[in-house]
C-alpha cells in the first residue's frame, strides 16, 4: 500500500566497522541503482550481494557490498537494499544524504517494522509489540529531536516560519478579497524576500546545523592552560591513547595535536595546544599563535588549571585571552593530590558553564566531565545516541525540503505564473520547518489570515 | 395532545438556502417531502448581504449546480450584476460573485419549490422531535400537529433561541424581526444533542435617495456576464446592471466607535456567542486594526423593487444613535437615512463532530441536519450542506448508498469535512486556502468533478449527463491534438509573437509551449495553427487550463493519489479506543470523541498525531477490534 521509498541508518552508530543502510519501496532498486557504481542493480537476482562503490557524481564516497532483496521475500515484503559501508558513520551519513538526495525519504519511527506488519510479513499475534515500538520510538525521537535544538535554532526557525506564514497569509488574505487587498507587483517582493534572505536564512541553519555539525565534525573542543598542568594527559585520558608527549618540563607540547574520540555516540576533536604563555622559543611561539586562533574556531574550551597549586597570575591572564562567546568549562586537574583551595577560581564560578573536579592520572571525574559537555550541547543526556544521529538526518532533510519548496516558489515566479500557484510550495516550506521544531500546522494559515489582515465585509 | 397529520417521507425544518435544497433534493428523487418554515415570508430570504457568490463560495454554488442544486440557476435568474473576481489570478481561484435582487431571488426560490412534484411548504414552527430507539420518525409542531416521517433535515439556520442586540436594545426574534424558533433546542437536547451559541451580526439598510454617491467611487459589473449555472446559456442573461459604490472610514468613524465600545454589547459582555473573524464587526476592525487609518465600505443595492441600500463593511452592534453618527462620518452617508439597524444576533447551534460525513448524526438515524446550525455561515456553505444532506436523507430512504464528496473532489467535501473533523470555534466560512487540492477544484470544472455524482444520484438528467461526456471527449480530444502540433520559427509565427507583446522564436516549439507563455493562451496559439477545430467556449477553456498549468496539474494529482493511502481506510463504527494500545492519551480521548469514520478523517482531527495514525492502521490490520 505504500508507494514511496523509505531509508535509514539499519546498523548502531557505533564509529567501529561496517554500518548499513536500508531502503524499502517501489524505488528502492532504482535509487540505489542511481548512485552505485558497479552491476546494474535493476538487472540482478533477487537475495543477491554486489561489490562496487558509491559515487556523487564523480567522487568515489565509499566502497561498499549491496545486497539487492526483491518483493515479496523481504523484512517489508517490498524491495528491499542494504548497502554496506566501510568508512565509518561519517562516510554512512554521506551515503544516507545521497539516498535522501536521490528520492527517498527518512523513514518515521519504526516504519520498516510498520510495513512489514501492515503487509503481512509479520504474525498477528506481534501487533502489539509493532504498536509499542512505534509508540516509544516515536516519543523517543520527539524527545530526542526536541532536546537537540537549542533555543536559539529552534529560535531561528520559529522566527524564518512565521515570516512565511505571514506573507502566506497576505497572499491568502488579498485571494480572498481582491477588493481589500492588491498583489500588484507583489511577486518580486516576494522573490526578492525569498533570495535574498530566506534563502539565506536556511543555509546558515544548514550550515550553522550546530548539533548537526558537531555530529559531522565533531565538537571542536580545545585544551587550555598553563604549562604543566595536565592538558595532555587529560587528552590521552579522554582518548585513551598515548598521544600528547607527556612530561614534567613545561611547554613540551609545541604542535597542535588534533585527536578525534567519541563520547557517547558524539565525537569530539579534541585539540590540545601549546601552553599559553610568553616565550622567547620561536617553535613554542608559533604553536602559542596557533592556539589563539584555536581558540576563537573552537565550539568548547576546557580550561584546565592544577588544583593542588592554586590560581595564580598565569592562569589568570590565559583565562582573559579566552573569548566569551566559546562555552567553557575549568577543569580541577589533579585532585588525586593534595589540593590547594581555589577560591578564586572558584569565584569566577559564573564565568564558566561548569566546573569539574578530576584528576587526568587516576582517570577520576572525567564522568561528569562527559555529563556536562552532553548538557551543553545536547540539553541532557541522550540514552540513545543512534537515535540523535537519525534525527539529525531527518532534520537537515527537512531544512533541504524547505529549501527546495522556496525555489519551487521561485521557479512559479519566474514562470509568471500567479500567486495561487505557489502559496501551496510557501506553506509546504512552513510545514517541513515546522516538523523540525515539532509544530504541526493545524490551522495555522487560516489563523494567521485572520490575526494579521483585517478580512471580510 | 397533537393530532396526527399526513405521513411524509422527510420532513425539512427551515426553508432558508439549505432548507430549500435539501426539500428539492427530497422531493426531486420522488420522495414526499414537507418543509417547515417559521414564515413564507422568509423562504430563501437573504437576510445579509446581498449577493451570491464570492471567493470560494462561487466554487461552492458551481459545485451545487453540478450536483443539481438550484441555487446557480436561481441566482442567474435573479442577479442584479456580476463580476468575476481574481482574473488576473490563477484559474483556481477565479470566483463568481453576483449582486442578488433579494426579493426577486426569494420569489423565484419560493415558486421553484411549490411547483415542485411532491414538495410542500407549509409555514409552521417544529417544536420537538419524534425519535424512538434512536431513530428519528416523526415532528411535532407547536401548532399541535405531529407528522410522521422516515428521515428530519435540521436546516434551523440562525432561528433556534435567537435574540438580536444592538447597544441595550435585545430582541428575542430571528433576523429581520422574524419569530424565533424557541422550541426546538430544549427537544434536541433531550435527545442527547450538544448545542453550543454563536453570532453574527449584519450591517444597517440605508434609505438610498439619502446617499450621495457622487463622493463615491462607483463599481461596475463584467461585460460579458458569465451565469453560474452549468445549464443556464450565456446569451440569456447577458443585461444592464446595476452600480455598487466603494467608500471608506476614517479616523473620525474610528474615533467614535472607540467612544462608544462600553456601549457595545459585545465589548459589554451581554453577547456570549462566538462570532466570525472573517466577518468583524466595524467595532472590531477598529479594536483589533488599530493602525489601520481606514477601511472599505462597498454600498450595494438590495434589490430594484426597494431603494434600501446594504452597508458592506460596517456590521455593528451599537445602540441606535451611535449607528446614526457613525454611519454619518462616512463620506456620502453625511445625511443617511437608517432603514433597518444594524444588530448582532445570537443563535443555538451544533456541535457538528455529531455528525457523520453525511451529515446524519451519528446517533439518531434518520436525522441529518445542514446549514447554519451546523455552525458555517453564508449562504453558500448552508446551500451545500442542504443540498447533500437532503441527497443522504432521500439515498437512505431509498435504500441506497449514501454520497460523500472527499476533500478531493470538491469545496462541498472540504466544509463539510472540517465541519465534522475539526473544531470550529467560530461560523465557518469557505475559503480556497482550506482546500489542499484547490487547483484541481476549480470553478470551472466543478461539472467534471460532480456532474457524473449528481447523475447517478439521479438530480442530472440522461440528457446534461450526456452533454457533459460530449465536452469531456472532446476536451480529451483536442488535448491529444495539440501535443502533436509544432510551430517553426517562420515569418507568419515571429509576427504574431511580435503582435502578441511575446519574444521571438530562435527555434521550433510546441503548441503546448506557446500556451504556456503567460502573453498567450490556447484562443490565440489556436489562431496560428489552421488544423485546430472550432469549439465550444467551455471546452477551449479547459484546454487552456489543462495546457498552461499541466505541470502544477500532474503535481496535485499525485498528492491526491499520496492521501488516498489513507483516506478511505474505515474505522469499524464500534472501535473503542480504549482496547488499542500504545494511542496517546489525548489521540485516544479525540478519536472517542469524534469517532471518525476512515484513518484520514483521524488523521485531521486536531491532537491525533502521525504516531498515532501509524499505531491505529497496525490495530486495524491486525484484526484484533474483532476480538471484543
Amino acid at each position: 500500500m505504500n508507494t514511496d521509498t523509505i531509508a535509514a541508518i539499519s546498523t548502531g552508530m557505533t564509529e567501529a566497522g561496517i554500518g548499513i543502510i536500508r531502503l524499502s519501496g517501489d524505488q528502492a532498486l532504482v535509487i540505489a541503482n542511481s548512485i552505485f557504481d558497479g552491476k546494474d542493480l535493476t538487472l540482478v537476482d533477487s537475495h543477491t550481494v554486489h561489490y562496487g562503490h558509491i559515487r556523487s557524481g564523480s567522487e568515489i564516497i565509499d566502497e561498499v557490498l549491496v545486497s539487492v532483496f526483491l518483493a515479496p521475500k523481504t523484512y517489508t515484503r517490498e524491495d528491499v537494499v542494504e548497502i554496506s559501508c566501510h568508512g565509518g558513520i561519517t562516510v554512512l551519513r554521506d551515503v544516507l544524504n545521497l539516498v535522501f538526495a536521490s528520492g527517498a525519504r527518512p523513514a518515521e519511527p519504526g516504519e520498516f517494522t510498520k510495513r512489514a506488519f501492515l503487509n503481512g510479513r509479520l504474525d498477528l499475534s506481534e501487533a502489539e509489540s509493532v504498536m509499542d515500538l512505534i509508540h516509544s520510538k516515536s516519543s523517543l525521537s520527539r524527545k530526542v529531536s526536541l532536546s537537540q535544538l537549542s533555543g536559539h535554532l529552534s529560535n531561528e526557525i520559529k522566527i524564518l516560519r512565521e515570516k512565511i506564514l505571514h506573507e502566506t497569509a497576505f497572499i491568502e488574505a488579498a485571494l480572498d478579497d481582491p477588493e481589500h487587498y492588491d498583489l500588484d507587483g507583489y511577486d518580486s517582493k516576494l522573490k526578492d524576500m525569498i533570495e535574498k534572505e530566506w534563502s539565506s536564512d536556511i543555509e546558515r541553519l544548514l550550515h550553522h546545523y550546530s548539533e548537526g555539525e558537531y555530529l559531522k565534525n565533531g565538537i571542536r573542543t580545545v585544551i587550555v592552560g598553563k604549562p604543566n598542568v595536565g592538558k595532555s594527559s587529560v587528552l590521552n585520558r579522554l582518548s585513551g591513547k598515548e598521544k600528547a608527549i607527556v612530561t614534567q618540563v613545561p611547554g613540551t607540547t609545541r604542535d597542535i595535536l588534533e585527536e578525534q574520540i567519541t563520547l557517547e555516540g558524539i565525537p569530539l576533536i579534541i585539540i590540545d595546544t601549546a601552553g599559553i604563555r610568553d616565550t622567547e622559543d620561536i617553535v613554542e611561539k608559533i604553536g602559542v599563535e596557533r592556539s589563539e586562533k584555536e581558540l576563537h574556531s573552537a565550539d568548547l574550551i576546557l580550561f584546565v588549571m592544577d588544583k593542588s597549586s592554586g590560581m595564580d597570575q598565569e592562569d589568570k591572564r590565559i583565562l582573559s585571552l579566552l573569548p566569551t562567546d566559546v562555552p567553557c568549562i575549568c577543569l580541577l586537574n589533579k585532585e588525586d593530590l593534595d589540593s590547594v583551595y581555589v577560591s578564586e577560581a572558584e569565584s569566577m564560578n559564573e564565568r564558566f558553564d561548569a566546573m569539574i573536579s578530576l584528576s587526568a592520572k587516576e582517570g577520576t571525574g572525567f564522568q561528569f566531565l562527559k555529563e556536562e559537555i552532553l548538557k551543553l550541547f545536547f540539553h541532557g543526556s541522550l540514552s540513545d545516541p543512534d537515535e540523535i544521529y537519525v534525527t539529525n538526518q531527518r532534520q537537515k532533510y527537512e531544512l533541504d525540503q524547505a529549501m527546495n519548496s522556496l525555489s519551487l516558489v521561485v521557479k512559479t515566479i519566474e514562470l509568471g505564473m500567479s500567486e495561487d500557484l505557489y502559496a501551496a510550495d510557501l506553506m509546504d516550506a512552513y510545514r517541513y520547518l515546522g516538523l523540525i521544531i515539532g509544530e504541526e500546522v493545524e490551522d495555522d494559515l487560516v489563523d494567521k489570515i485572520f490575526s494579521d489582515f483585517c478580512m471580510g465585509k | 395532545m397533537n393530532y396526527v397529520d399526513e405521513k411524509y417521507d422527510v420532513v425539512v425544518v427551515g426553508a432558508g438556502h439549505a432548507g430549500c435544497e435539501a426539500a428539492l433534493a427530497c422531493a426531486r428523487l420522488g420522495l414526499k417531502t414537507i418543509v417547515f418554515t417559521v414564515s413564507m415570508d422568509s423562504v430563501a430570504m437573504m437576510p445579509c448581504n446581498p449577493n451570491i457568490g464570492g471567493s470560494s463560495k462561487g466554487h461552492l454554488v458551481r459545485e451545487i449546480d453540478a450536483l443539481g442544486g438550484q441555487m446557480g440557476i436561481n441566482i442567474d435568474k435573479t442577479f442584479i450584476q456580476s463580476k468575476m473576481l481574481n482574473v488576473s489570478k490563477g484559474p483556481a481561484v477565479h470566483s463568481l460573485r453576483a449582486q442578488a435582487d433579494k426579493l426577486a431571488y426569494q420569489t423565484e426560490m419560493r415558486r421553484t419549490l411549490q411547483e415542485t412534484e411532491g414538495l410542500t411548504l407549509r409555514q409552521a414552527e417544529v417544536s420537538s422531535l419524534i425519535v424512538e430507539d434512536g431513530v428519528v420518525v416523526g415532528v411535532n409542531t407547536y401548532s399541535g400537529a405531529s407528522y410522521h416521517c422516515s428521515a428530519v433535515v435540521l436546516c434551523t439556520g440562525v432561528y433556534l433561541k435567537s435574540r438580536c442586540l444592538y447597544g441595550n436594545v435585545i430582541e428575542y426574534t430571528g433576523p429581520n424581526g422574524l419569530k424565533a424558533a424557541n422550541n426546538l433546542s430544549d427537544s434536541l437536547t433531550e435527545n442527547g444533542i450538544r448545542l453550543r451559541r454563536f453570532k453574527t451580526g449584519t450591517p444597517a439598510r440605508i434609505d438610498g435617495k439619502t446617499i450621495d454617491y457622487s463622493k463615491m467611487v462607483p463599481q461596475y459589473g463584467d461585460d460579458p456576464i458569465v451565469p453560474f449555472s452549468f445549464t443556464t446559456d450565456r446569451d440569456s442573461i447577458q443585461k444592464k446592471q446595476v452600480l455598487c459604490y466603494l467608500t471608506y472610514t476614517n479616523e473620525k468613524t474610528h474615533e467614535i466607535l472607540r467612544s462608544h465600545l462600553d456601549e457595545s454589547p459585545i465589548y459589554g459582555g451581554v453577547i456570549k456567542g462566538v462570532g466570525p473573524r472573517y466577518c468583524p464587526s466595524i467595532e472590531d476592525k477598529v479594536v483589533k486594526f488599530g493602525d489601520k487609518d481606514r477601511h472599505q465600505v462597498f454600498i450595494e443595492p438590495e434589490g430594484l423593487s426597494t431603494n434600501e441600500m446594504y452597508i458592506d463593511g460596517m456590521s455593528s452592534s451599537m445602540p441606535e444613535y451611535v449607528q446614526y453618527e457613525m454611519y454619518h462620518s462616512v463620506e456620502g452617508l453625511e445625511h443617511a437615512q437608517i432603514v433597518r439597524n444594524a444588530y448582532a444576533i445570537e443563535y443555538d447551534c451544533l456541535e457538528p463532530n455529531q455528525l457523520k460525513p453525511t451529515l446524519e448524526f451519528k446517533k439518531i438515524k434518520g436525522l441529518f441536519s445542514g446549514g447554519q446550525f451546523n455552525g458555517s455561515s453564508g449562504y453558500e456553505e448552508a446551500a451545500a450542506q442542504g443540498l447533500i444532506a437532503g441527497i443522504n436523507a432521500a439515498q437512505e430512504i431509498l435504500g441506497k448508498e449514501q454520497i460523500v464528496i472527499g476533500r478531493d473532489q470538491g469545496y462541498i467535501g472540504v466544509l463539510i469535512d472540517d465541519l465534522v473533523t475539526k473544531e470550529t470555534p467560530e461560523p465557518y466560512r469557505m475559503m480556497t486556502s482550506r482546500a489542499e487540492f484547490r487547483l484541481l477544484l476549480r470553478q470551472d470544472n466543478a461539472d467534471m468533478r460532480l456532474t457524473p455524482i449528481g447523475y447517478k444520484v439521479g438530480l442530472i438528467s440522461e440528457e446534461r449527463y450526456q452533454r457533459l461526456l460530449d465536452k469531456k471527449k472532446m476536451i480529451e480530444d483536442e488535448m491529444a491534438r495539440v501535443r502533436k502540433i509544432n510551430f517553426g520559427a517562420n515569418e507568419r509565427v515571429q509576427n504574431f509573437l511580435l503582435k502578441n507583446n511575446s519574444t521571438e522564436l530562435k527555434k521550433g516549439v510546441t503548441f503546448k509551449d506557446l500556451v504556456c507563455r503567460p502573453e498567450l493562451n490556447y484562443d490565440l496559439v489556436a489562431s496560428l495553427d489552421d488544423t485546430a477545430p472550432e469549439l465550444p467556449l467551455e471546452v477551449r477553456e479547459q484546454v487552456n487550463i489543462g495546457l498552461k498549468y499541466e505541470g502544477y496539474i500532474e503535481r496535485e494529482s499525485k498528492q491526491v493519489e499520496e492521501f488516498h493511502r489513507i483516506e478511505d481506510k474505515k474505522i469499524p463504527e464500534n472501535l473503542d479506543y480504549e482496547l488499542v494500545p500504545s494511542l496517546r492519551i489525548e489521540a485516544r480521548q479525540k478519536l472517542s470523541t469524534h469517532r471518525p469514520q476512515t484513518v484520514g478523517q483521524a488523521s485531521r482531527i486536531s491532537g491525533v498525531s502521525p504516531s498515532d495514525i501509524s499505531v491505529l492502521l497496525v490495530y486495524l490490520k491486525s484484526g484484533k477490534y474483532l476480538d471484543h
